[in-house]
């Protein structure tokens, strides 16, 4: 230790020559070589794409009654016809375009949810862990508070108090399931707070909100996607649930939870009615997890460099 | 021009260390009065062992830390009398970890830049140029800026870091052990780096380090801290060949035994000092 400053040299910077792969390129790679991401990507994609053109792609109008059509089975069916793919349901209406239409509402509403519960989570997680003391104990005691509430229960009871609508039932979660967006921010925080590269912007007399938003929050921000797709699915299964027992989103709107709801009555021998949106509502989460697993797994420092 | 670059006066901090739910906690003066001098342009290299106290120093130095007593004086101006911009035009730091010291999700133009953009400095284009003059300056290829920090080696981070620090003309650097990170052969690179800069620029620097061998051929005079408090202090030559404090003794000889391994000897007894002083 003590030469190396009596052998002082003059070396010329030449260690330069680390090779040089775009950031894109070898996150492309990563993202390529990981199945579960892949397919789940392609599948969520798909059912965002289909949800969005389904005005286009829907062959009949999601409202229209026909009560001289009801309860068509499927295409694959003996009884089924082209005219109605996957059938028809109690009051005649096309599932297919049911399906479709359902997509847009579970995708909304699972976003919007995790927007508004993302925003409020991290907010709270991240002013605990970056100002820790007094705010932290009081913002750990909200957290506290809202993790020894029941989920499902809280949604149902609220939801019969103010009556279900789209609006309302984003409304619910969004300010349901913020706890583990606030408890992924306030750890991950914690760990970069007292980064050096914190402290450097803090010297050259950058705001409080400046740290926060611009240094801090970008590189919190792939844990908080993966919480973000976890919260997606659990909403577009409580939205499910909470339709299902005719607390969420009302009648008539198509969606997957309530088309189940509705099917109830004939899933012993129409056992269509059910299995179509059930299969939906599973594929749709299922693809969203696998795209989590997916993120979390390409975050994860292991698979850095 | 202000007498003294930087003055610290009686400057201390405490530390409460908790121990558990239902015990008192202790008290740990993690800096214990110390007062310090550095004239415009001087080096003054700052020793002791890991612990004892100095990157709180430099901290309260930089204004990321409050004192509980005492008072940080830049070009003989309170720290506290002006903002944090005004201050950091003046005193800027370099630190230990090239590591962590640099935003990974930003690239290194953008790192470079960042102090003129929060200083508000000149126009998109003039800022583009002082990142390249001041890349130029610090020995780091221009082709890297685009580049982010995980893309570049440790010695190369360090320049980065150091050329962040230098975009707004400080006069005075504080370097919190700015090479004990880096390999040995960089850090002869750096430290090149960091003399060549003060001669060009006219730097005042406070340089921090465990190693007396590490400041041996930078510094203008040596403050030899233990636990908390400066034990001695001198001139370059003083230090080096007319130690008086035995702890100065003993780290001069760890540095000189040949076989760094050994470390400090186990003479170190802070209580015979004590009564002896
Ligand atoms: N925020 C803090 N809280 C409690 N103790 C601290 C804190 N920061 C530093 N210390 C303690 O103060 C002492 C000095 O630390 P430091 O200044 O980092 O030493 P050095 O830089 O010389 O290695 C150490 O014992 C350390 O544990
Ligand atoms: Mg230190």
């Amino acid at each position: 230790m003590s030469d190396s400053t009596s052998t002082v040299s003059t070396a010329p910077s030449a260690n330069t020559f680390l090779p040089v792969v775009p950031e894109w390129r070898r996150m492309m790679n990563r993202f390529l070589g990981h199945r579960g991401l892949l397919m789940g990507s392609i599948i969520l994609g798909l059912i965002v794409v289909l949800a969005i053109l389904a005005p286009w792609l829907a062959p009949h109008d999601p409202y229209l009654q026909n009560i001289s059509q009801r309860m068509i089975p499927p295409v694959w069916h003996e009884k089924g016809s082209w005219e109605h793919i996957f059938g028809t349901d109690k009051l005649g209406r096309d599932y297919l375009s049911r399906l479709l239409y359902g997509a847009r509402i579970s995708l909304t509403i699972g976003l919007s949810a995790a927007l508004i519960s993302g925003l409020i989570g991290t907010t709270l997680g991240v002013l605990a862990g970056y100002f820790g003391g007094r705010v932290d104990a009081v913002i750990s005691y909200i957290i506290t508070t809202r993790l020894a509430m029941p989920v499902v229960l809280v949604a149902l009871a609220m939801s019969a108090l103010v009556g279900g609508s789209l609006q309302m039932v984003i409304i619910l979660l969004g300010l349901l399931l913020w706890d583990r967006f606030a408890v992924v921010a306030r750890s991950t925080t914690q760990q970069l707070r007292d980064a050096e590269f914190i402290a450097s912007a803090k010297v050259l007399g950058a705001s409080t909100t400046y740290i926060l938003v611009r240094e801090l929050l970008p590189n919190i921000l792939s844990a908080l996607i993966v919480v973000m797709t976890l919260e997606m699915a659990h909403a577009i299964l409580l939205e499910a649930t909470l339709s299902f027992l005719g607390l969420g989103v009302q009648p008539p709107m198509p969606s997957w939870g309530l088309m189940i709801s509705e099917g109830k009555a004939y899933m012993f021998f129409k056992t269509w009615v059910i299995a179509i949106p059930g299969i939906a509502l599973m594929v749709l989460v299922l693809a969203i997890n696998l795209v989590g697993d997916g993120l979390r797994d390409m975050n994860a420092p292991e698979g850095r460099n | 021009m202000s007498e003294y670059a930087l003055e610290l006066s009686n400057l201390s901090r405490h530390f409460y260390l908790k121990n558990g739910a239902f015990k008192e906690p202790t008290l740990l003066k993690a800096v214990d009065g110390i007062s310090l001098r550095i004239r415009p342009g001087e080096t003054l290299g700052l020793v002791g062992e890991s612990g004892c106290g100095k990157s709180t120093l430099a901290k309260m130095i930089l204004g990321l830390l409050e004192p509980t007593n005492g008072d940080v004086l830049i070009n003989d101006k309170a720290r506290g009398s002006s903002s944090r911009l005004s201050m950091s035009r003046q005193l800027q730091p370099i630190f230990q970890d090239p590591y962590s010291s640099l935003n990974p999700r930003k690239t290194i133009e953008q790192i470079i830049r960042l102090p003129l953009q929060l200083h508000k400095i000149g126009d998109a284009k003039s800022q583009q140029k002082a990142v390249k003059d001041i890349s130029d300056l610090v020995g780091l290829p221009e082709r890297l800026l685009k580049n982010y920090p995980g893309q570049l080696s440790g010695g190369q981070r360090q320049r980065v870091a150091i050329a962040r620090a230098l975009i707004l003309k400080p006069s005075i650097l504080v370097c919190d052990e700015p090479t004990s990170a880096l390999d040995v052969s960089v850090q002869a690179q750096i430290l090149n780096l960091l003399m060549d800069l003060k001669k060009e620029l006219g730097l005042t620097y406070l340089f921090i380090s465990h190693n007396l061998g590490v400041v041996e051929h930078l510094v203008d005079r040596v403050a030899v801290m233990y636990r908390g408090k400066i034990v001695e202090q001198g001139t370059r030559e003083q230090i080096f060949q007319n130690a008086q404090h035995p702890y100065t003794q003993a780290l001069l000889s760890s540095v000189l035994t040949p076989e760094p391994a050994l470390g400090l000897p186990e003479v170190l007894d802070s209580s015979t000092w004590d009564k002896a002083s």
